[in-house]
């Protein structure tokens, strides 16, 4: 689904990320660790296309980063639901509108997947929160939210970056009990994260390959995981 | 296109926040353009008039003036009489009478001017045919029969007075092109502004799937349609405050012709939707300008 080939991040003259391999097969859960700056976000951005590598291949859905055009891209992310640590939401819309976002741009009428919305909002717990607007929401609602907006358009995966970063264990749990079922259904999960709790609790529940950015480069984990 | 943009996308309206000083800016830019433009419209009509006018009257009239002692007036007269109705390419000629010297006369030595009393010059209208006669060879002809007529073919101040009309009115379609501009330029910076301002909207629109035309579509929509508004409501204010002006006199004084005539009451009715226009690809160029630098 996503492949990484040697694939390299270069930003202002310096290397951040090189010699990056990696494949994401479908319906594989993997976690993406390593210290702050370390180049989480800049490789989750590679497998989502808001950045392009500077040397080797980046493929998604069989297709090279490079030579896919700017709607290309745009229809490729519909396939890719994305979670941000800080959610960006459109805060003028109400969550449910902000969750109906990626239906309305790919011109699917929201209206017409009124059941599917309402039982996404259940789903992640926000039934009652639908007609709110997302400045009046707690941190634990908002990731909620956006994992919601990540996966209406029934994505083949789901790219997280630091989802538990803003929120109390109790809800990190909720929220990790929500991806743990996305991959029961099939769904590919890719989860940036520095909470080694977070991750130890998932390899309880299921097959999960833990990945570390060190020096630069992508390692396996060790099994002190 | 123009369906979609009539009929708008509910949904891609509401994705972009109401904006609020750009919005105004746009409707009153548009408005105050559009005012003006109405009225350089009308400059450019009315000068157009004036010059065909000047041109018209003008081009195939000339006058025999003559001065000569009072005893020598009535055959000299008569004299350029026979003169320009044996020369080819005059149509006919008359001794103007006291009444119409008077008339001529009258704004400047006001009415009641003893003009059969005054040595003034005896002037002959004279009316050309298309081809026009000889003038060289009129004049050495007028000369020889009446040493005191002079022919003036009027070409020594028509000329002057049709270009400097002419003038005006590119003057005038220059400044009609260069409002259309500036409202381009002042538009591009109102939608940049909003696209600044909505830098968040659209990395969000991008990320979660939104092709640069939904986006766009989103901006475009709205700065056509203020733009439009404000275009309309200048051309209305424009064309009630021409309609104001005092009717052209019988005079035909420039000022007075200052208007539209006819079927040019439907050209200013064009500046709204041409409004619409310049700020539509303004606003789709600076729109997809800012999205070419997103990812």
């Amino acid at each position: 689904m996503i492949e990484l080939a040697n694939a390299a991040y270069s930003y202002g003259g310096g290397d951040i990320l090189t010699e990056l391999n990696l494949r994401l097969a479908p319906g594989s859960f993997h976690f993406l660790t390593g210290p702050s700056g370390s180049g989480k976000t800049t490789l989750l951005r590679l497998c989502y296309m808001q950045l392009l590598p500077s040397a080797g291949n980046v493929r998604i859905f069989d297709t090279d980063v490079r030579a896919m055009s700017r709607d290309q891209v745009a229809t490729t992310r519909r396939r890719i639901g994305i979670v941000h640590q800080d959610c960006q939401f459109l805060d003028h819309l109400s969550v449910a509108e902000n969750i109906a976002l990626p239906l309305n741009v790919s011109d699917r009428d929201a209206n017409a997947e009124i059941d599917n919305m309402n039982e996404l909002l259940s789903w992640v717990g926000l039934s009652g929160q639908a007609n709110s607007l997302p400045p009046h929401l707690s941190g634990g609602e908002r990731q909620r939210a956006a994992l919601a907006r990540a996966v209406i358009m029934s994505p083949d995966v789901i790219i997280a970056d630091e989802p538990t970063g803003n929120v109390d264990w109790e809800m990190a749990l909720r929220l990790l009990k929500l991806l743990v079922e996305l991959n029961k259904m099939g769904k590919t999960i890719l989860i940036a994260t520095h909470d080694l709790n977070l991750i130890r609790n998932a390899k309880s529940q299921i097959s999960a390959r833990v990945l570390r950015i060190h020096n630069r480069r992508l390692q396996l984990a060790g099994a002190d995981l | 296109m123009l369906r979609l943009l009539l009929a708008g996308d509910q949904n891609a309206d509401r994705v972009v926040p109401p904006s609020g000083y750009t919005a105004r800016l746009t409707t009153f830019t548009a408005g105050a353009m559009a005012f003006l433009a109405v009225f350089a419209l009308a400059l450019s009509l009315a000068t157009g008039r004036l010059a065909d006018r000047w041109s018209a009257e003008l081009a195939r009239t000339a006058t025999v003036r003559i001065s000569a002692p009072d005893g020598q007036m009535a055959a000299q007269s008569a004299a350029v009489l026979r003169v320009l109705e044996t020369t080819p390419g005059i149509t006919s000629a008359r001794v103007l009478s006291d009444e119409e010297q008077r008339k001529l006369l009258e704004p400047w030595f006001g009415p009641d001017l003893p003009v059969e009393t005054l040595p003034i010059p005896r002037l002959i209208e004279v009316i050309e045919d298309a081809s026009g006669p000889d003038i060289d060879g009129l004049r050495l002809r007028l000369s020889a029969e009446a040493p005191g007529a002079v022919f003036d073919d009027h070409t020594r101040w028509r000329r002057p007075l049709v270009d400097a009309a002419t003038r005006l009115r590119l003057l005038a379609g220059f400044s009609i092109a260069l409002i259309a501009v500036s409202t381009g330029a002042m538009i591009t910076l109102a939608a940049n502004a909003a696209l600044s301002a909505n830098a968040t909207v659209i990395s969000v629109l991008r990320l979660v799937g939104a092709r640069d035309t939904y986006i766009a579509r989103a901006f475009v929509r709205r700065f056509t349609l203020r733009a439009f508004a404000g275009a309309a409501v200048g051309t209305l204010a424009a064309l009630l405050g021409v309609a104001l002006l005092p009717s052209a006199a019988d005079e035909g004084a420039f000022l007075t012709g200052l208007g539209f005539r006819g079927w040019h009451w439907v050209l200013p009715l064009l500046i709204p939707p041409l409004a619409g226009i310049v700020a539509f690809w303004s606003t789709r160029m600076a729109a997809f300008r800012t999205l070419r630098g997103l990812t």
